[in-house]
């Protein structure tokens, strides 16, 4: 992109160098091209440039655009529910700039030509930064690993077999100890799948009254401990993705307190939901892992609060409506969650968890840093990759308008503070809010 | 027999039938609001004892031989069958043709259709049909509530997985109250397969908002989760359970669940498990013994238990489920042409 823009009037907040400037005319960001030029509040103090393009942020947050460490985008095999082209622009109404895909598509990204199959297509969408996770293991679901050498230098950011998890220790072990020799990270849903077969929500009372097969907790902690003992024993690098029980938080705080390389995400649905919100067999509730019970919603805020939970990503899994108007036990599993993502992590800042650029490095900075990403801060000389956002607008979670292929929330309606007003990757704007 | 706390209107239609007139004499507002008859938990305790008092109504005009009624001449009843089943859609079919509808039944297991994937397009080919009642079961709990979303008629649970089976619990509560003359303050045991019973739930719902005591007895496996938040005892010894038992009622295991998974063998179930004589006599001496049916004899009741008229109900039960769901048919029909102006 050629040309400056000065964003005025906007305050500016970078998580990463605990830069949070108030708003005023004579401070901002300059951009120049692709990259971020300068940033403080008063570098326009001078005036501002003559060959700049103005744009007035009224008082807005600026910050860096949000890096969402967990995306399905379907393709290839699935894109009548979501493709990179369409899941690129439901992230940049999201006001995210930086997705990392999951590699079980159809065929899964288990492969150089895959990945580079995914890569090209995001080229051509030239949206938002699109990265992709590969698999661990030949085809997401074997015991054989995949070339993580190769894949690695053909870019993919980390391994995880996606929803499903490594079940076989030996393989999840060598996957530890393998990915060493290339410092990558291998990220796990942990769900123990004998446990969880079967099972379509949290196991309880609800699950009782509804006839419906549960999946109890332990399914998410036996895994965990399993997990952390491995990475004691091979010194890999682990995260776990969706952490969605209070004893899961607690695992995950005990093995940092340990010194092992253990981090971890989660997901709006379990900070800002709980098993109620299945209600009468709602399918857009029917989320992997399950939605919890209250006790463990709230140690999910508290593991956000105390920097036990490293990030959160939306964990956006479109699904057709052919998928969700089922009986709940025959439905998919997943939420659309792109553009639902800054506003929910918002509630965390409105209910007094977090403080704003807490908040916000959960969805930017965090994720970054963890996966080595290029994006995710604001400062001179790096990519002008933005949202200006108001954090306090009130407005309502509302699917149908949503840009993505599916409108699979279980947010519908919900009430919420916070509205995307502009994206804008590599200096390019991408998403603007009709005034 | 026990005739239990009838209403004015009950007289009136048991005069209607007994004098051949068809079309029985009741208070123009149906105390029941409900569009469809989807389970027992959204039912009120007076919701409840007007459907048993109807039910028995039409139990004594079904015992008298009455004529054949036509409250639902000119409407059509479906039966949609998702799950197998014979005993369920053949009580339904003569509730229907005993009322004078026209009744057609669907066995969508055994067709083509494959259950699941087309519950939303069946609702719109029932729509263009125009049915007025629909009966359905199906494997999966919640399937029938997705399904009276998007139909226009009256839908009745005839069974949603683990979820409910209203009717069911319904004509358990009638015989029941026909041989104690009440519910409230009995104490009834559940005994099985608790976890896959919709029949549980349903029973227990029903039993406790009409003030009964229930208890659950079963191997911990087949206990679902916080099954005590149910408000129910919870007991893994049969006879510590069946002490003081008004109503014994006994619960079908299913095969596929017998061999290893639940419970490692039908031996070992029906020598803990399995109603028996020595079982049943930890029970008050007047206890009554149920079963949904159909029943595994030598599984989890012992044949002669079944068979012991002055124990068993297990009969009238079938006779009741008639009776019960030619009431439930009434209701929602009445009720929807009072709607629909």
């Amino acid at each position: 992109m050629s040309g400056k823009v000065a964003y005025i009037n906007a305050r500016v907040i970078d998580p990463a160098s605990r830069i949070d400037h108030a708003a005023s005319p004579s401070g901002g960001v300059l951009t120049d091209g692709t990259k971020i030029m300068a940033m403080g509040p008063d570098i326009f103090n001078g005036g501002r440039p003559d060959d700049a393009e103005i744009v007035d942020c009224g008082g807005a947050v600026l910050a860096p655009g949000l890096v969402d460490m967990r995306v399905d985008f379907c393709e290839p095999g699935a894109e009548h529910k979501e493709d990179i082209d369409s899941g690129s622009h439901a992230a940049a109404a999201g006001g995210v700039t930086a997705v990392v895909t999951l590699p079980d598509t159809d065929p899964p990204i288990d492969d150089v030509s895959v990945l580079e199959f995914v890569a090209r297509r995001a080229r051509d969408v030239k949206l938002v930064k699109v990265f992709a996770y590969a698999t661990i293991t030949r085809g997401g679901n074997s015991d054989e690993l995949v070339e993580m050498g190769l894949l690695r230098q053909a870019g993919a950011i980390a391994f995880t077999d996606g929803r499903r998890s490594v079940v076989n220790a030996k393989t999840l072990a060598r996957a530890l100890k393998y990915a060493l020799a290339f410092d990558a990270l291998i990220v796990q849903h942990a769900e123990e799948p004998n446990l969880s077969s079967g099972g379509v929500m949290q196991s309880g009372e609800l699950s009782t009254r509804l006839g419906l097969p549960g999946i109890p907790r332990e399914a998410e902690t036996i895994m965990l401990n399993r997990d952390i003992a491995l990475v004691r024993m091979t010194g890999g690098r682990y995260h776990a993705a969706h952490v969605s029980t209070a004893e899961g938080v607690a695992c995950i705080r005990a093995a940092k307190a340990e010194g092992l390389r253990v981090t971890c995400d989660t997901a709006p649905p379990y900070f800002a939901l709980n098993e109620l919100a299945v209600g009468e067999y709602r399918t857009f509730a029917k989320l992997s892992p399950p939605l919890r019970t209250e006790d463990d919603r709230q140690a999910v805020v508290a593991g956000l609060a105390d920097g036990t939970i490293d990030c959160i990503a939306s964990d956006h899994f479109p699904q057709d409506q052919e998928s969700k108007r089922l009986p709940f036990e025959l439905a998919e599993f997943g939420s659309s969650g792109l553009e639902s993502l800054l506003a929910l992590t918002l509630e965390l800042v409105h209910n007094g968890h977090l403080s704003l650029p807490e908040a916000l490095a959960k969805v930017t900075s965090a994720p970054s840093a963890l996966l080595n990403l290029p994006t995710g801060r604001l400062a001179a000389g790096t990519s002008a990759d933005l949202v200006i956002f108001d954090p306090d607008r009130p407005t309502r979670i509302e699917p149908d308008s949503f840009t993505s292929k599916s409108k699979n929330s279980p947010f519908d309606g919900r009430l919420v503070q916070g509205q995307v007003i502009r994206t804008v990757v590599d200096g390019r704007t991408i998403y603007l809010r009709d005034a | 027999m026990h005739l239990a706390e009838s209403r004015p209107y009950i007289p009136a239609l048991m005069t209607a039938s007994t004098t051949g007139i068809s079309v029985p004499n009741l208070p123009a507002e149906i105390p029941f609001p409900h569009r469809h008859l989807l389970g027992i938990q959204e039912l009120s305790p007076d919701e409840i004892g007007y459907l048993l008092d109807l039910s028995n109504a039409y139990a004594e005009h079904n015992r008298a031989r009455g004529d054949k009624l036509d409250l639902m001449r000119n409407k059509t009843l479906i039966n949609l069958f998702f799950e197998d089943s014979t005993r369920t859609r053949t009580s339904f079919e003569l509730a229907g043709m005993r009322l004078g509808a026209d009744v057609i039944n669907i066995a969508v297991a055994n067709s083509s259709i494959k259950k699941g994937e087309t519950i939303i397009d069946t609702a719109m080919t029932l729509n263009a049909m125009h049915a007025d009642a629909l009966a359905v079961r199906h494997s999966n709990a919640g399937a029938v509530k997705l399904l009276s979303e998007k139909v226009n008629c009256a839908v009745i649970n005839g069974g949603d997985g683990s979820h409910e089976h209203p009717t069911q619990a319904l004509l358990d509560a009638l015989t029941i109250r026909r041989h104690k003359g009440h519910l409230q303050g009995l104490l009834v045991a559940l005994c099985g397969d608790v976890a896959h019973s919709r029949v549980a739930r349903s029973n227990i719902y029903l039993l406790q908002t009409m003030g009964a005591r229930v208890r659950v007895i079963a191997p911990p496996t087949l206990i679902p989760p916080a099954m005590e938040r149910l408000g129910v005892e919870v007991f893994h010894d049969m006879r510590a359970g069946l002490e003081d038992c008004d109503i014994v009622m006994m619960l079908r295991l299913q095969r596929e669940r017998m061999e290893g998974s639940f419970v490692p063998s039908v031996h070992e179930y029906f020598k803990f498990y399995g109603l028996d004589y020595d079982k049943l006599q930890h029970a008050k001496p007047d206890a009554l013994i149920m079963h949904p049916g159909p029943m595994n004899r030598g599984v989890e009741i012992d044949s002669d238990v079944a068979d012991d008229i002055d124990r068993s109900l297990i009969r009238e039960q079938v006779e009741m489920g008639v009776a019960v769901r030619m009431a439930c048919l009434d209701v929602l029909t009445r009720k929807r042409q009072a709607d629909t102006p």
